[in-house]
């Protein structure tokens, strides 16, 4: 996918201003945090499930060669194929070959995000593939050739109207008398028009939620039941999965699936939790009769052994944007590429290269939020400032940061000189807003001063007065 | 080098070692066959009825509905009135399961019924319960050819036939009954091609954030619980929430 | 252990330090009234939070070392922030990695340092603070020493202790919008964190906003002052410690 990441000021300047979206993104707050608190006050547990489903992670990256040998040894013995695929371009290959073997005309797609890394839809259709996908969310964006703005509810920034709008451009049969009055009118017409189109793919493509090695099967999560048609009624089953979604046993899955949900949704548990292992057995009436997973590194592997391994435990349940300041304020398009709010900070620079990247990990207060929802606890923050470390050491941070620092850091290193510095600036800024208290414009602050005024110092700095009091004292005593 | 090995041999070179030793292999070969729980929540550490009740309470939660019967005979009749209720046909496509073809249904001859896979013209499905878990309110039903996947998400309605007895508490619990149970032809194993956990009738929230019932799947999931279970039938301990 | 008259080292911060005394000049008093006997060490500048968080290290990891001189050598540390005390509690440890000798120091220092507030109700076990208020006052949760310090229940019921009412924010634990150097690099970002945090400010209707980090507070006082409210804006510090009459409000003159 294409990445506007280096343009993330620009990107958010205009996300501030866009009315829609701002009032697409105070849903944030009822729907997405409101019910996972919720979810999670059901569930003494969870901290500890949180605690396991962390180690599980954990022990799973270390071991993550053994996992995959074994994972893909049972996948084979249930008839299925496993396609390694060291870089995007090899697993958009390998879509295609499969696609083009059978002769796919047209193909169906569940939500997956590895799908919108790979952009895997542009692929096809260059190849005269028709990719449809049938997730509520995806399918409205790919009428708006848009791309998903989070990464569980990707039309998420958009309202009511926009439904109305695109499917009146795009569902030319319909009649102008239509209505669109409630939410109920627009999922019928969706229903119809993706049920037709189910019937007749040729290739369902899924993601996968989790990979798991002692069966070796495929894990997809969804609400709808699309990713169920997905990958039951075509003759071929593609599944799209990246390494780090292995874990070894049902029981492990388990437990992350009890984090999952509650996690991303404030549902117990999702409607649809389906496991897929192999092609269609000797007398099952339905079912594919091919399936095969396309296993994705892309940079994953090299994050290995890194202050980014971490981030690998990510299941991808979006609780850290769902609770992130900024997301919220921006929304998911500002970050410029497939994964946005904090993991997508941590994620992105990986994948795309932190000079592509580097306003993400800049883009954070630091507020420890993301951290504290997170199911399986990463330690979102502390990699973001990893990835701040990075840049400065290869010299990417911005020239005019560097000075500032450097010029900072020199008197900071030297008490003597910075008591005399702050105590001219203080006394600088305390006569200059002696009459109100504070400023309304300062040089050299205008970021500061746009939007909110300048509180201004005391005039003494506390050492200076510190240092007079005790003379007193001494002189007292 | 197969890209197979590319991506392992990445892998191990990250994680700053080679292939496993063979004993930390053998050690994690018996992870996977003991298969260790977690924790299991203490929600559906509960009585039989109290699971049986927690099991309805959430489905209901999660705008199911249950309704009770004492026995196979009682089925028809509550297919039947469960469609009239809902102004629906009177004719369901159902699992060529043995216990689903077992029910008498001659009782009502006007129930019209296909058993096999369910196709996108059918507006009422009938599915037979390989096992339900009460933490959730989740039912479990693992592919076979007498339990067609499409029975699960093709139809408007879906009703589910489940006995009691096959109530769990927990995932794990249900997991067990699979292992336990079944055999897969094709690979030895106890995993059928497809194992669909389903909790509640299918929806989205995609417009606007805001729920809406029957997205892909069915719109309705209503479900006939058969009281095979003596100690289900006591009065549970207390009232789940 | 509590023991009689621990040695406490204020670690004033550069933002107390340079912006508003009188909040080093408050702790000093709290700290004094909870039985302490209060130094402040010369030779400290700030917590290094403005290099470690924009990567670079090296100049962090010096303001480390000299805060590892200067502050060795007391029973505890005490920091009238939750942000830099959660800077030395949790992230000058890791800035020494690969020197097992100054890790072992940072570590020691980071267990014997606490935020003002939390020091006095969990260290000294102070169930109230000498004095009377009265009047409204909400509170806001500043990041840093909520999440990394736990710091909420403390402040609060020490207010109460003084008679004052405590008119919750809808969500009183959301970030400001402040961020230390973020709210120079993105504040356009930065200034609609700080309208939506003003808004919930003034919908609780409480006549006095008080934070215990001084960062959050410029932040939110720039803010109502340019929104032209009339809600006071203080520390926590000042508050408890009486010494309201000492200095006008966060933005205003005196």
């Amino acid at each position: 996918m294409f990445s506007t990441s280096p343009a993330f000021k620009e990107n958010a300047h205009k996300a501030i201003a866009d009315v829609g979206l701002q009032k697409a993104l105070t849903r944030t707050k009822p729907h997405f945090q409101g019910r996972r608190a919720k979810a999670v006050e059901g569930l003494p547990e969870f901290e500890r499930l949180r605690d396991i489903g962390r180690d599980i992670k954990n022990h799973t990256l270390a071991n993550l060669d053994f996992y995959l040998e074994t994972w893909a040894g049972n996948v084979e013995r249930a008839g299925g194929q496993v396609h390694w695929c060291a870089t995007a371009d090899d697993a958009r290959a390998a879509v295609l070959a499969i696609c083009e073997r059978v002769g796919a005309k047209t193909v169906t797609k569940g939500k997956s995000m590895i799908s919108e890394e790979l952009a895997i839809n542009e692929h096809l259709e260059q190849h005269g593939i028709t990719p449809v996908e049938t997730d509520l969310g995806e399918y409205i964006l790919q009428l708006r050739r848009e791309p998903p703005s989070h990464i569980i509810a990707p039309a998420f920034h958009l309202n009511r109207e926009d439904w109305e709008e695109s499917f009146r451009r795009a569902h030319t049969d319909l009649a102008p008398d239509r209505v669109f009055r409630e939410r109920r009118d627009i999922l019928t017409e969706a229903r119809a028009k993706l049920r037709a189109r189910f019937l007749a793919a040729d290739v369902g493509i899924t993601g996968a939620n989790f990979l798991i090695a002692e069966t070796g099967s495929s894990v997809i999560v969804t609400n709808e039941g699309n990713g169920d048609l997905t990958q039951t009624l075509p003759r071929v089953h593609i599944v799209l999965a990246s390494i780090e979604k292995m874990v070894p046993t049902l029981e492990d899955a388990t437990n992350m699936l009890r984090l999952l949900a509650r996690s991303a949704t404030g549902q117990d548990f999702s409607v649809y939790t389906t496991f897929s292992t192999g092609v269609r057995r000797e007398g099952d009436l339905d079912g594919p009769e091919e399936y095969h997973v396309i296993l994705l590194d892309n940079g994953r592997s090299a994050m290995l052994g890194t202050e980014f391994q971490d981030m690998l435990r990510c299941i991808r349940c979006a609780a850290c944007m769902n609770h992130c300041p900024v997301y919220g304020v921006v929304g998911g398009h500002a970050y410029g590429w497939v994964y946005p709010g904090p993991m997508g900070a941590v994620l992105t620079p990986t994948l795309i290269g932190v000079d592509q990247a580097g306003n993400l990990p800049n883009a954070s207060t630091f507020c420890g939020k993301c951290e504290s929802v997170c199911p399986v606890k990463i330690p979102l923050p502390k990699m973001m400032r990893h990835w701040r470390e990075r840049e400065f050491e290869r010299h990417l941070t911005p020239s005019a940061v560097r000075t500032n620092l450097a010029l900072w850091g020199f008197f900071a290193r030297r008490p003597g000189l910075y008591r005399f510095a702050t105590r001219i600036g203080a006394g600088v800024l305390g006569w200059l807003g002696r009459k109100r208290g504070r400023l309304s414009r300062l040089p050299f602050a205008g970021g500061w001063t746009a939007g909110r005024d300048l509180p201004t110092p005391e005039g003494k700095t506390f050492f200076a007065r510190y240092a007079s009091e005790q003379r007193r004292q001494r002189g007292a005593s | 080098m197969s890209s197979r090995e590319a991506i392992l041999g990445a892998i191990r070179r990250h994680l700053h070692r080679g292939a496993l030793p063979e004993d930390q292999a053998a050690m994690l070969r018996a992870r996977l066959a003991a298969h260790p729980r977690h924790l299991i929540p203490a929600r559906s550490r509960l009585s039989r009825a109290g699971q049986i009740a927690l099991f309805i309470a959430n489905v209901e939660k999660e705008f199911g509905s249950v309704v009770r019967l004492p026995d196979t005979r009682a089925v028809p009749g509550a297919i039947a009135d469960y469609l009239a209720q809902q102004n629906l046909p009177s004719e369901i496509v159902m699992a060529p399961h043995p216990a689903l073809q077992a029910i008498p249904w001659a009782e009502r001859p006007l129930l019209k019924r296909r058993a096999g896979r369910a196709e996108a013209s059918d507006l009422v499905s009938l599915q037979h319960g390989f096992a339900a878990i009460a933490e959730t309110g989740t039912l479990m039903l693992p592919a076979a050819p007498e339990r067609p996947t499409t029975i699960n998400l093709l139809a408007d309605t879906a009703l589910v036939l489940l006995q009691a007895s096959r109530v769990v508490g927990a995932y794990e619990e249900a997991w067990d009954l699979l292992r336990a149970e079944r055999r897969d032809p094709l690979t030895g194993g106890f995993m059928p091609r497809n194992v669909m956990l389903v909790t509640g009738p299918s929806r989205s929230a995609d417009i606007e954030q805001t729920l809406e019932l029957g997205a892909h799947g069915p719109r309705r999931l209503h479900i006939l619980l058969l009281d095979d279970d003596e100690a289900a039938r006591a009065t549970p301990e207390s009232a789940p929430q | 252990m509590l023991q009689a008259s621990p040695r406490v080292a204020l670690f004033v911060t550069c933002l107390v330090d340079l912006h508003r005394p009188t909040v080093g000049f408050a702790a000093i008093r709290l700290l004094e009234q909870a039985g302490c006997q209060v130094e402040v060490p010369r030779a400290q500048t700030c917590c290094g939070q403005p290099a470690y968080n924009s990567g670079d290290r090296e100049i962090a990891r010096d303001l480390g070392r000299s805060i590892l001189e200067a502050f060795g050598g007391y029973d505890y540390v005490v920091v009238p922030s939750g942000s830099c005390g959660g800077m030395l509690r949790h992230h000058l440890p890791t800035l020494f990695d690969d020197d097992p000798n100054l890790r072992a120091r940072a570590e020691a220092l980071a267990e014997r340092t606490h935020e003002l507030v939390s020091f006095l109700t969990d260290v000294m076990g102070l169930e109230r603070v000498a004095g009377a208020a009265s009047g409204s006052v909400t509170y806001h949760d500043s990041c840093s020493g909520l999440r990394e310090l736990g710091v909420k229940a403390q402040p609060r019921r020490l207010l109460e202790g003084l008679g004052l009412t405590i008119k919750e924010m809808a969500d009183p634990e959301v970030c400001c919008g402040f961020g230390g150097t973020f709210c120079v690099k993105y504040p356009e970002i930065s200034t609609r964190m700080v309208a939506d945090k003003t808004a919930d400010i003034t919908a609780s209707g409480a006549e006095t906003l008080l934070a215990g980090d001084l960062g959050c507070l410029l932040n939110m006082a720039g803010r109502l002052k340019r929104e032209g409210s009339a809600v006071k804006v203080r520390h926590v510090a000042e508050v408890l410690a009486g010494m309201t009459g000492a200095v006008p409000p966060i933005g205003e003159a005196g």
